[in-house]
């Protein structure tokens, strides 16, 4: 039997109240596969992230990881919710980086990418502190380990909240709008790095962008979602070039018109 | 207002209280009232150690204890902060002994204002950790942290720096509340001015020293908490690392 896909959301339903925000939504990922997911606001795209990193509860169907549900357990061939030991051990594979950046205030550069390698992975201080200056080193920011997140730009910080992610070496990287609360200027280094992590192979990668010339070169598939429902996916060349859905031109002109 | 203004302030209180207590008029009052600041400080000490961990528990309970635990903490913090301080005392000093529990005044005061200050600071801290940002909490789940390794970690120390500038205000408000321990027969700064103020019948003298006793003392409680919240702002806000 071939293996099971790294992500897989199975009918998986979202609401707020009597809002849907998510209605069925069925999504594999391979692994290694780089997934743009683009759509106008309030279309569900975020929540994606969200219920896969267990910040939303889900209201319906199943989400897999390798095969293993996330947030169940099966027993006796029914899927019953699991416990919080289940929950964590499934969504160690899982990392997310925050478009607020999220980092520790009150913490230097260098200790945000500690922190959880020694406290939840047992890593002792030395190993963490090795991995964690390689990260940093690898995000461009070697210079900066010492420096507590007020200390530095937008652009730093999400580099350093990257490496951050990657310190708990998660197999599904998970982006949130990553560049949008970032000047201008700023979004060219941080999309670099995720240029440099997407040589990976091995690394699965699922984005929530608005960055339309991005998700073209980067991904292998775009996903494009409206009202709750993957309306449109495919290749980035062939759904740029020529989206077949009406949503989807609707929503490329917009795109294009604001530039 | 300002650290240097606030030193400035307690510098002239202490040179009219120095002044003062060498004048003809007011000396013979210095050693009852010094006997008396010393128990204000005494109690103002012992009630601020209990009221900060009365505090940090029940505001912890509240927000994350199971439910018999989080009840007992509403409770307690309703109790407390619902009725009356001078009515707390009373009821320890005078109404616990008939059901066999007797305390010594010292210890019914220490409880009593520790008690009723820790109810307001418990609605502090909850409030405080409530402030931390969402993200903060998200960002934890994401590095797969516990719920305890993220509050001790990541959400306490933060919390802590939003905490210092009502403490300082629920300290000052403690250390004014202890003047109510006269009526359960402690000697404090405010007995003993009553007790001097009936047999001399020097009413300004005495007061106004009082006055400025109290005085110095809030200040000394500001200036520490305003080092305290720099310190603190320093670890989060970070002007420029040395």
């Amino acid at each position: 039997m071939s293996e099971p896909p790294m992500v897989s959301f199975e009918n998986v339903t979202k609401r707020y109240g009597s809002l849907t925000v998510l209605d069925g939504l069925n999504l594999t990922i391979s692994r290694g596969e780089k997934v743009a997911i683009i759509g106008p606001s309030g279309s569900g795209k975020t929540t994606v992230l969200r219920m896969l990193m267990t910040l939303e509860t889900i209201d319906g169907g199943v989400i897999r990881v390798e095969g293993e549900p996330l947030t169940h357990t099966e027993r006796q061939g029914r899927l019953v919710p699991a416990n919080l030991a289940h929950i964590r051990k499934v969504r160690a594979k899982i990392g997310m980086v925050f478009q607020s950046f999220n980092l520790f205030p009150h913490m230097t550069a260098l200790h945000n990418c500690m922190e959880a390698p020694v406290k939840v992975l047992g890593l002792s201080r030395a190993e963490a502190e090795a991995r964690a200056a390689d990260l940093l080193e690898m995000v461009g920011l070697s210079n900066r380990r010492d420096y507590y997140p007020s200390q530095l730009s937008g652009g730093q910080q999400q580099r350093v909240a990257i490496a951050r992610a990657l310190a708990m070496r998660p197999r599904v990287m998970l982006f949130d709008e990553v560049t949008s609360a970032l000047d201008p200027e700023l979004v060219g280094e941080v999309l670099q790095v995720i240029r440099k992590l997407g040589e990976e192979h091995d690394l699965t990668m699922l984005m929530v962008t608005h960055q339309m010339g991005f998700a073209r070169e980067f991904a292998d598939r775009v996903c494009f979602f409206y009202e709750g429902r993957i309306c449109e996916e495919g290749e980035p060349k062939a759904f740029f070039q020529n989206p077949q859905n009406e949503r989807s031109r609707q929503f490329l002109r917009a795109v294009l018109e604001a530039g | 207002m300002g650290l240097r203004a606030l030193a400035v302030l307690l510098t002239l209180t202490l040179a009219t209280i120095l002044y003062l207590s060498r004048l003809e008029d007011f000396r013979i009052f210095v050693p009852g009232l010094a006997q008396g600041a010393l128990m204000t400080l005494r109690i103002t000490a012992a009630a601020a150690v209990l009221a900060v961990l009365a505090a940090i528990t029940a505001g912890l309970l509240k927000l994350y204890g199971p439910a018999p635990l989080r009840w007992l903490a509403v409770a307690y913090i309703e109790v407390f902060r619902g009725t009356s301080a001078l009515v707390q005392l009373f009821w320890l000093y005078f109404v616990l002994p008939g059901f066999g529990i007797t305390i010594e005044a010292y210890t019914a005061a220490v409880i009593g204002i520790g008690l009723n200050i820790g109810a307001y600071g418990a609605e502090v801290v909850r409030g405080a950790v409530v402030s931390v940002a969402r993200g903060q909490w998200e960002a934890t789940v994401a590095l797969n942290m516990t719920r305890a390794q993220a509050l001790r970690r990541i959400i306490l120390p933060q919390a802590f720096a939003a905490m210092i500038p009502p403490w300082g205000n629920l300290l000052i408000e403690l250390l004014k509340t202890t003047a109510l321990v006269s009526m359960i027969t402690l000697g404090d700064l405010a007995f003993r001015a009553q007790q001097m103020n009936q047999t001399t019948m020097k009413t300004a003298q005495i007061f106004t020293l009082v006055l400025l006793v109290y005085l110095a003392m809030s200040l000394t409680v500001t200036l520490g908490m305003r080092l305290l919240e720099r310190r603190a702002a320093r670890g989060i806000l970070h002007a420029r690392a040395a």
